[in-house]
């Protein structure tokens, strides 16, 4: 065990250069001035762009400036976007509330998941499972921006559930409808790969060896199907924490939750580069760590990981 | 019949059967309707009797036992008859009913012990739900006692051991644990051992003869394999289609078979055929024309095709953080064919059997040694030699679903060997498969159809057309019959000691079942890890093996003690 | 005869013998993709998918057939957020332009740049990913790492840096779109593809082709290849659906296709204005998107039934 996740530390670390790399050399290394051709046709203050000359030390060979932004991301010092304001800081106000967005809508996707996809898989063929497939699809056929505003304004505007745009103060019950839109269309997903893996697990042969032993029916769902059914979907939804965070950006925009999703999505429209790769750079290294924990977990839950050579 | 039987049984016995199958019918629902699998089967289990169900696949002998203990798949259903366990009808006993009933008086020991215990929990964990759920002490030292009754070595610190960390032997065992764990009454064994070597195979049903002997368990034990029943059973139940054929005492049943699928697969049975398949001299002595051939053959059968010197294949095994240490897979493997015969090497798994035929193939490159064909050394052959070379030496695998592609139908199957190679026209490559489809005994018509609709022995004679569509010389079975059914198997050796005759073919066949070997092969070569431990000629192995290893390869055959002067005459 | 009162023979003609393996000739040949499209047929759901899939391409080609109403210039602020009346059946946008006309026009973006999306991931996914899980060796190695750091960019993040630089910023345009989804996407297209290749790699008629003399890169075309198909025309199905949301999502964040492009997206993104007053606005385009989505992803799940070589087994 303690080999493998020295194995996975030691693969997580070229991921992550690599992926930094990648966006530091498409903004930072292409043709051009970098600076002028990230605010395109907009011109900040001159005192910005000095500023990020002299954070991004864009005199320096191509190396040391990326050693300088690597070392900047870990230190948290991410520039000033357009209004002086230092990055870092209102990220740091910012990432909390995303947090609780995306394990709000976790859990909501992996709670309704799991428990229609089980009810699904062990009822395969049934009425209940068509009905179930047949809604899955459709909600993966509606794109978070449309649910969103379709629950903004039902849920929000007509029927005054929740409140429709979410603010300053935000908590989990106001973050609950946001979360419910950013859910779903993994639900949908969690839904159907649950469902595939029990209705496959069903008919492994371990499983009739379990009934064979006498094992009570409950007992042979339990710790049988439902036990080796949730190594892939636990595994699929920590992976998904990543469309997660993509979602956050659409859903916090359309119900003004001031997340990180939110200041990206402002750094879009005021077309600030700089902040936009700061950002992107912060969420690929959570996502990378994520991505760590669930490998980790993964190899807590089956065992053949663990002792593989 | 049945009922009169029945009444025979409760007037002489004293005592109850502890099951009793009677009239038994079982349904399957599938998409084209509904299907019988089980039409009429019938059987009795007295108390500290083992009943053996033999038959080929799809016979229904798995559903039968499956049934009696109330797993049937969701699709089928028992449509006639009754199932008496100790005078209940089960049959159709509420699942509530079967879940008191399993493990506690009936037991289960399935066929596959790769796929049979959950890869997630420790073999500790699945021994003492067992125990549990039914309601027996359940502490680690119970565990620990009932893992190692069932012959597993350091059962204590083994029941903490995940099932990947076992080998198919050990997992095998761990699986019988579990079946008597709570001393059943009846044990349903399923092939239990049909996945393992013979030498551990022959060790485990030892051991579960042992066991169930000192519990007093009746066996219900499933089988393809005759002579494995009749050694190991005191009655033999035969299926055929659905239906019971023939039941008796095995050995009544070996020496008197009355029933025409009884007899077939008697005489087909390899275990039990002592002569190597005599279709040769059959033939010779239909037609006295084929005599001259063979006579002028005498200079070519001394020459060795093939020379096998000091063959090495090593293989690196990573042991993590970079570090890897050698792995002899073929270690001085060294041996002669001669044209127009056929050596086995035969071995257990990880002997390096299959090892040496794909390096013979030239799939592999061998890591020292010489491999010479035809007088040439084949570690020099590129380009257009390597491709003639690939003219002459063709394989033949074992696995019938695997070894013809899907996507093609048969024509272009049989017909790619011939277009690669540039052979002939379109028309006169579509003679040349008509003619190959003849030689195996195929109809012309089944050149339309694709590989799915044909079964497994049907697969196999289209792989042996395939091999033999370039004229080669040499043909490479690799375990070309395992996969098959028992009279299937039969008839496809058949085929090709037929083919052997009449094209002068080499074959090296590649085993590790000795039965098989006894058929079809002249000399033979038993490899145990990567070594060859003895070669000689066919008989002379078989008579007179001389490493312990040899005898107890020849031990471990099924029935192979088992009366043959009966059997021959 | 027996010797035994317990030897129990069944009469023979109660289970005649049959020839052993004895060859069935009544059917008709059916190959793998014959049986697939047979299976596909009779599948309510990939009529219906079909059939709206044919309507879509039908839209997209010719729109005129479907609206004689310009979507952009005869827009009159008079109009604006106008309710539906003869001849606009949709009503009116915030400026004033005829609903309808701009969510017919506007399936060509979303089908052409899911569809040219697809067939670039395919080619460029399925050509590394066959390469790699075939030969293995450094080519796999370093395909395996370049996929791990894409798989480290969630493709929205990834888009939105993609689409920051300075030539998709001036050339915002279909192209730009597609190229900036290709990009980020080919891996998942090649890691099935590597994944499916290597299952048939090993398989006993590749290597039976290899030894009846077919070139390692034929065996690759000719065997290993077609039998690998099925799960990388399953994924191509249900991308082209993920696809075109991705475009309306980049589009409605205001960095996927300019405004000058009819879409569905920008139209969404433009109606956020209206959606208190008239939701309809939105939710045409947001309808026809997600029934064009709906569509894709239903055609995937039928095909993906259909190709399920579990359920092929006799």
């Amino acid at each position: 065990m303690v080999r493998y996740i020295l194995r996975r530390l030691l693969q997580v670390i070229p991921v992550f250069l690599g992926t930094t790399l990648l966006v530091y050399y498409m903004v930072f290394a292409l043709p051009g001035d970098p600076i002028a051709a990230l605010f395109g046709e907009r011109q900040p203050p001159q005192s910005v762009i000095d500023t990020l000359r002299a954070q991004y030390n864009l005199d320096q060979p191509f190396w040391v400036q990326y050693g300088i932004f690597l070392k900047n991301i870990f230190t948290f010092n991410l520039g000033v976007d357009f209004t002086q304001q230092p990055i870092a800081d209102s990220l740091a106000r910012a990432f909390p509330v995303t947090a609780m967005l995306a394990i709000e809508a976790l859990i909501i996707q992996a709670v309704f998941g799991i428990a229609f996809g089980v009810f699904a898989g062990l009822r395969r063929g049934k009425l209940f499972d068509s009905t179930v497939l047949i809604v899955s699809l459709v909600v993966i056929a509606v794109p978070t921006f449309v649910l969103g505003f379709v629950f903004q304004l039902v849920f929000g505007v007509q029927l005054g559930w929740a409140k429709p745009t979410v603010g300053a103060n935000a908590d989990w019950g106001n973050l609950l409808l946001p979360a419910f839109v950013l859910g779903l269309v993994s639900f949908a997903y969690v839904l159907r790969l649950t469902r595939a893996t029990v209705s496959e697990n069903m008919n492994a042969d371990y499983v009739r060896t379990a009934t064979a032993k006498g094992l009570s029916r409950p007992r042979v769902i339990m710790a049988h199907i439902l036990r080796n059914s949730l190594i892939p979907v636990v595994t699929y939804l920590g992976a998904n924490l990543g469309g997660l965070m993509g979602g956050a950006i659409v859903t916090e925009g359309i119900f003004n939750i001031p997340g990180v999703g939110n200041k990206l999505f402002q750094a879009i429209q005021r077309s600030e580069g700089p902040t936009i790769v700061a950002i992107v750079s912060v969420l690929v290294l959570v996502f990378v760590i994520t991505n760590l924990l669930v490998d980790l977990l993964y190899a807590w839950l089956d065992p053949r990981i663990r002792y593989d050579q | 019949m049945t009922s009169a039987d029945i009444r025979i049984d409760e007037a002489t016995a004293p005592v109850k059967p502890i099951l009793e199958i009677r009239d038994l019918a079982i349904t399957f629902k599938t998409g084209s309707g509904e299907v019988k699998a089980v039409k009429n089967a019938h059987l009795t289990i007295m108390p500290g009797e083992t009943v053996a169900i033999v038959g080929e696949s799809g016979s229904g002998k798995s559903t039968t036992a499956l049934a009696a203990i109330g797993l049937l798949p969701n699709n089928g259903r028992v449509s006639g008859g009754q199932i008496l366990l100790d005078g209940e009808d089960i049959s159709h006993a509420p699942e509530k009913r079967m879940i008191e009933l399993r493990g506690s008086h009936i037991g289960m020991v399935p066929q596959d012990p790769m796929s049979n215990l959950n890869p997630v929990w420790k073999i500790g964990y699945q021994v003492r739900e067992t125990l549990k759920a039914n309601g027996r002490p359940d502490g680690p030292k119970d565990v620990a006692r009932v893992l190692a009754e069932a012959g597993l070595p350091d059962a204590e610190r083994r029941a903490k051991q995940y099932p990947h960390e076992f080998s198919g032997g050990m997992r095998q065992r761990a699986l019988i644990a579990i079946g008597l764990s709570c001393q059943p009454k009846l044990l349903i064994a399923d092939e239990p051992t049909s996945a393992l070597d013979v030498t551990v195979q022959r060790r485990i049903l030892d051991h579960l003869d042992t066991m169930t002997t000192e519990l007093g368990t009746s066996v219900l034990l499933i089988t393809h394999d005759l002579g494995l029943a009749a050694e190991r059973a005191d009655k033999v139940v035969v299926m055929y289609q659905g239906n019971v054929v023939e039941a008796g005492p095995s050995l009544e049943l070996l020496r008197n078979p009355q029933h025409p699928y009884t007899r077939r697969l008697v005489e087909s049975a390899p275990s039990l055929a002592s002569r190597r398949i005599q279709v040769a001299k059959e033939q010779g002595v239909a037609s006295g024309d084929l005599l001259a051939p063979v006579a002028a053959d005498e200079s070519r059968v001394q020459d060795d095709v093939l020379q096998i010197k000091n063959l090495r294949k090593v293989y690196k095994l990573r042991q993590g953080l970079g570090k890897s240490s050698d792995f002899a897979a073929v270690d001085d493997v060294s041996f002669n064919v001669k044209r127009g015969t056929t050596t086995a090497i035969v071995g257990e798994s990880g002997s390096g059997k299959s090892t040496v035929a794909k390096m013979v193939l030239q799939l592999e490159k061998p890591t020292e040694g010489q491999i010479i064909f035809d007088d040439v050394d084949t570690a020099g052959l590129k380009g257009k030699e390597l491709f003639k070379f690939r003219r002459r030496v063709q394989p033949i695998f074992q696995d019938p679903y695997g070894s013809l592609d899907p996507m093609y139908n048969i024509f272009r199957t049989i017909e790619e060997p011939l277009r690669v190679h540039k052979i002939g026209s379109a028309a006169s490559r579509e003679k040349k498969v008509r003619e190959l489809l003849d030689q195996v005994a195929l109809p012309q018509s089944m050149m339309q159809r694709y590989p799915n609709e044909l079964s497994g022995g049907q697969r196999q004679r289209i792989a042996i057309a395939r091999a033999l569509a370039l004229d080669p010389e040499v043909i490479i079975c690799d375990e070309a019959v395992s996969a098959l059914d028992v009279l299937v198997q039969a008839q496809v050796l058949n085929l090709l000691a037929d083919l052997q005759d009449n094209l002068g073919l080499t074959y090296l066949f590649i085993t590790h079942d000795l039965a098989v070997v006894r058929q079809i092969a002249d000399h033979v070569c038993v490899m145990e890890k990567g070594k060859l431990v003895e070669t000689g000629s066919t008989d002379d192995v078989f008579d007179n093996p001389r490493e312990a290893y040899t005898q107890a390869l020849l031990d471990a055959i099924p029935g192979g003690s088992l009366l043959l002067p009966p059997a021959v005459a | 005869m027996t010797s035994n009162s317990e030897h129990f023979v069944a009469p023979v003609d109660e289970t005649p013998l049959q020839a052993t393996d004895s060859v069935k000739t009544d059917q008709a040949p059916v190959s793998l993709w014959a049986d697939a499209w047979r299976k596909l047929r009779r599948r309510p759901m990939f009529i219906v998918s079909a059939f709206l899939i044919l309507l879509l391409t039908t839209i997209a080609l010719f729109p005129g057939l479907f609206t004689s109403v310009a979507p952009n210039n005869d827009c009159q602020l008079a109009n604006s957020e106008g309710a539906p009346t003869a001849g606009h059946p949709l009503g009116f946008t915030l400026q004033g332009c005829d609903v309808y006309s701009r969510v017919i026009h506007g399936t060509q973006a979303s089908l052409s740049v899911g569809v040219l999306s697809v067939i670039c991931v395919v080619i460029i996914g399925v050509t590394f990913g066959a390469l790699a899980g075939y030969y293995g060796g450094w080519l796999d190695a370093v395909l395996a790492r370049v996929g791990d750091i894409f798989f480290a960019l969630p493709i929205i993040l990834g888009a939105l840096v993609v689409t920051q630089l300075p030539f998709f910023r001036e050339n915002r345009g279909v192209w730009t779109v597609v190229i900036t989804i290709s990009l980020l996407a080919w891996p998942q297209m090649a890691r099935i593809t590597r994944g499916a290749v290597i299952e048939v790699r090993n398989s006993d008629f590749v290597t039976a082709a290899r030894s009846l003399g077919v070139s390692k890169f034929g065996a690759l075309l000719k065997h290993a290849l077609p039998n690998a198909l099925a799960p990388i025309i399953v994924l191509a199905t249900l991308e082209l659906g993920v696809f075109i949301v991705l475009e309306a999502t980049l589009s409605f964040l205001g960095v996927g296709l300019p405004t000058s492009v009819m879409s569905w997206g920008n139209d969404i993104s433009a109606a956020n204005a209206s959606i208190r007053t008239t939701p309809g606005i939105l939710l045409y385009p947001a309808a026809a998107l997600s029934i064009t989505v709906l569509s894709f992803i239903m055609l995937g799940d039928a095909v993906r039934d259909a190709l399920d070589p579990k359920s092929r087994q006799r």
